[in-house]
């Protein structure tokens, strides 16, 4: 589903964020990508849902290699990626339901559809009946939500977040993480970064750890993908 | 999942997302408005001027006419014969004949001269036609094309183009006319800049909101259709206030014009903008106002990506 072959990436102000990492993540898989700060965790995030091309290297996601992707496939190769940021990056002045609901408007959903899909991915994150609400006014932890339903309300295959966690108290942390499991037991491959290694450790899943650009390591080795585990 | 229905959909909500920007927004909005209005309110206010100049004078087509003057010699009855056939040329309004005896007695009545007239063993003037042609038919070139026909005529001595002044006038008319073309290609350019500006702003304050819609999967086109409705409407609503500054001016001018005219006897009074000129006008304030965010949007929103910030 994703792999990363001798990748690496510069950015324009001269810092090497990733130098030659190969990894693989299989279809249906959760894995966790730790390290420290500007390690490159949020690199690897944005090569995956296209946010950047790699400076070497191949990246392929969903049999796509993002690397020769043309600019006007772009748009379609990001609907298949979900993703959730530890910011939320909601529109402010926009309700809830219109926050969930872009990804389908941009892919020229019906309206039954819009409705149908926002409502239904609002009560999977807990949030049916705040479709009116403004973001400032829900708490951090219902604002991720909401960014968690936007992200898979048009059922991504892929869903990415970085530092989902970040701003959470345990309790809603442990939440959040429970949601993610759950999508990816329906078969959604999901790829987390996150410095909550308690977290990680918890879940028992794969963790690839970063460091300064390179992969340093993957506990617990050679684990596998949770679909295949459960077979 | 997507169709017709969706389409129109997608455009209605564009359409209301950026009238609900406009409203949001409503002093940056006006004064946008504002200014491309009084853009858009000169060159139709010199368009309703050269209209209202026309309708007064209209173009003094009645004032243009050719005087022929028939060699001496011509008999009366030829003269009459002449005269019936420049009547049937197409474009002549009307043609009267002054005959010798009648020239002469003008000449007598106004001149002054009636006791050297008498003098005179013979009447010394000739017939002469004036011809008068249709307003539609009184152009220069018109003129001179007349001219030439009755110049060819074996009986005609001399062909005199009155109203050489009419012409002049004409002539700053068309020059005016002209005028008004350049300054509204120009105001036009204006309008579209001012536009383009307002839209170039409006996309770096909604940076954000483009750069989730990117992050989701929406295009260039998806995310340039509001602001290129943005565009529209200040364009339309530029229209509507040009109309409306023209209107009250003449509201304001039209008693005193009125009166002037009254006062050369003459029944007119100020026409403003009909119709079709407010349909253009809306119209043309709308396509700038659409080309102006267009270019605006190509430019900018292009370079905003979600992983650019």
């Amino acid at each position: 589903m994703i792999t990363f072959e001798g990748v690496a990436k510069r950015y324009r102000n001269g810092r090497e964020a990733l130098s030659n990492v190969n990894l693989h993540v299989a279809p249906g898989e959760m894995v966790f990508l730790t390290g420290r700060s500007g390690a490159g965790k949020s690199t690897v995030l944005k090569l995956i849902a296209l946010l950047e091309r790699p400076t070497r290297g191949q990246v392929s996601v969903g049999g796509e290699n993002t690397g020769r992707l043309k600019a006007r496939r772009v748009p379609a190769f990001r609907r298949r990626v979900g993703v959730v940021f530890q910011d939320h990056r909601l529109l402010i002045d926009r309700p809830v339901f219109d926050n969930v609901a872009l990804p389908l408007i941009v892919a020229d959903s019906s309206l039954k559809e819009i409705d149908k899909r926002v409502r239904a991915a609002l009560d999977q994150v807990g949030l049916r009946g705040s479709e009116r609400v403004l973001p400032a006014e829900l708490s951090v932890g219902e604002q991720q939500r909401v960014g968690i339903a936007r992200a898979i309300v048009s059922r991504p295959p892929i869903l990415i977040a970085d530092e989902p966690t970040g701003n959470l108290d345990p309790q809603l942390a442990t939440e959040v993480m429970a949601l993610f499991r759950r999508l990816n037991e329906v078969g959604v491959t999901v790829v987390v970064a996150t410095h909550d290694l308690h977290l990680v450790r918890e879940s028992g899943l794969r963790q690839l750890v970063i460091e300064n650009g390179r992969i340093a390591g993957s506990e617990p080795a050679g684990a596998l993908p949770v679909i295949e585990a459960r077979r | 999942m997507s169709g017709p229905g969706s389409y129109f959909a997608r455009h209605t909500h564009a359409l209301f997302s950026s009238a609900g920007h406009l409203a949001r927004a409503p002093i940056a909005t006006t004064f946008t408005v504002v200014v491309m209005g009084l853009a858009l309110a000169l060159p139709l206010g010199l368009d309703v001027l050269v209209r209202n100049v026309r309708a007064a004078t209209a173009d003094f087509s009645g004032a243009v006419s050719i005087s022929v003057f028939l060699k001496p010699g011509v008999a009366e009855a030829r003269a009459a014969q002449l005269a019936r056939s420049a009547r049937e040329r197409p474009g002549v309004a009307a043609v009267e004949l002054i005959t010798a005896t009648q020239a002469l007695a003008q000449f007598r009545a106004q001149s002054g001269f009636g006791a050297a007239l008498d003098a005179l063993d013979a009447n010394p003037l000739p017939h002469a036609l004036v011809v008068t042609p249709r307003p539609a038919n009184s152009s220069p070139a018109d003129m001179e094309s007349l001219r030439r026909y009755l110049a060819a005529w074996p009986e005609v001595d001399a062909v005199q183009l009155d109203g050489d002044w009419v012409a002049r006038f004409n002539a700053l008319l068309a020059l005016l006319r002209r005028a008004l073309l350049v300054a509204a290609g120009f105001l036009a350019l204006g309008v579209v800049a001012v536009v383009g500006n307002t839209i170039r702003l409006e996309i770096r304050n909604r940076r954000a909101e483009i750069e989730v819609t990117k992050l989701v999967g929406g295009t260039n086109g998806f995310v340039r259709r509001p602001f290129l409705y943005t565009g529209a409407l200040y364009g339309l609503l530029g229209g509507l206030t040009a109309w409306l500054v023209v209107a009250v001016t003449l509201v304001l001018l039209g008693p005193t014009a009125a009166r002037l005219a009254q006062s050369y006897g003459s029944p007119f009074v100020l026409a403003g903008p009909g119709a079709r000129e407010l349909g253009l006008l809306l119209g043309f304030g709308t396509l700038l106002g659409w080309i102006g965010s267009w270019l605006a949007a190509a430019r900018h929103l292009a370079r905003i990506e979600p992983g650019s910030g």
